[in-house]
């Protein structure tokens, strides 16, 4: 008996953590697509439904040309994930195109950008609790004039710089912005000749010579440090 | 469509309380109907929990929004949860019928 109870309050330990909101910027102008021109005798194709959260990737990575990471920092969740998110995406779409099914955007586990509003006519903040719609009109006094409160103070412009990559000599310590593209290992520092490799990666950190040497001599950094 | 405003006295010409939980009315005013009814404020000299309180009176009104000066921690999950719009207007000395008449607007 009290195997059983151990082995099932395991298993219960084992569910996986809750999955982030993704963040989406706004909701798409049209719910769907719809195929026309069924071949005759064929029959009827099926619908499938695109998440907004793939809709969101799809938008942001071969819509606006960002890269995975500026994409993930930008709906708020890891660059695996968002890859994740975009792989599901394609596929579906793909899916639609080949075999003509009709695509519904709609669910997701999402929320919408800026939960705060600000009205210029009136001068009142408020927020939108049904956060699958959006607002158009202020609460208070009815004007259209209306704008996402948060928007300039929101950290995606600092989180974008954060994540604008650059590529590193392991050997000297060199550094220039990556270009887009080019892997960073095929970039060559003009200062020493070695190869470089991408800025802030564990390859990076662990390829250094002095660092190597540094870290394997905790008193001689603890010195040098003063 | 109900809204709620919170108020520093019974009449229409008092002005806007710039707090919410502990406010000393609060009017509720219908836009259908245009009727006005003030609620004094059992929850204004509470020591504590006095925004909760406050939102349990408001929503057992039936409010679809409130229009205050500010809002306490405590309050917007539970606004959310029950999806009440909050508006916050910074404006002290703004008196109730000129709120009235900007939603009737």
């Amino acid at each position: 008996m009290f195997i059983i109870f151990v082995l099932n309050h395991r298993s219960y330990n084992m569910s996986p953590r809750p999955s982030r909101l993704r963040k989406v910027s706004s909701p798409p102008i049209i719910s769907g697509f719809k195929p026309y021109g069924t071949r005759k005798g064929e029959k009827k194709t099926g619908t499938l439904f695109l998440l907004l959260e793939e809709y969101e990737a799809l938008r942001l990575c071969d819509y606006e040309m960002l890269n995975h990471h500026q994409a993930s920092v930008i709906m708020k969740v890891s660059r695996p994930t968002l890859t994740r998110i975009y792989a599901r995406a394609r596929q579906k779409m793909a899916e639609a195109v080949v075999m003509g099914k009709q695509i519904i955007i709609e669910g997701g586990k999402i929320y919408f950008d800026s939960e705060w509003f600000a009205c210029a006519s009136c001068g009142c903040y408020f927020n939108n609790p049904e956060k699958q719609e959006e607002v158009a009109i202020c609460p208070l006094c009815h004007s259209n004039n209306i704008s996402g409160f948060d928007k300039g103070f929101d950290e995606p412009e600092t989180d974008l710089a954060r994540c604008a990559d650059a590529c590193i000599c392991t050997h000297c310590g060199y550094e220039q912005p990556h270009r887009f593209g080019r892997p960073c290992k095929d970039e060559i520092c003009p200062e020493c000749r070695h190869y470089m490799v991408r800025k802030g990666t564990p390859h990076s950190r662990k390829t250094s010579k002095q660092k190597r040497y540094e870290s394997s001599h905790h008193k001689y950094r603890k010195r040098s440090g003063q | 469509m109900k809204a709620a405003i919170t108020s520093t006295g019974n009449a229409p010409d008092s002005e806007l309380d710039q707090r919410f939980g502990r406010c000393a009315y609060f009017v509720i005013y219908d836009t259908e109907s245009k009727s006005t009814e003030f609620v004094p404020n059992p929850n204004k000299d509470a020591e504590g929990g006095a925004g909760p309180a406050s939102v349990q009176l408001v929503a057992s009104k039936g409010v679809s929004k409130i229009i205050s000066g500010e809002f306490g921690m405590k309050i917007k999950p539970l606004l959310d949860s029950l999806k009440i719009q909050m508006v916050v207007l910074k404006e002290p000395g703004k008196k109730i019928r000129e709120i009235i008449d900007m939603l009737n607007h």
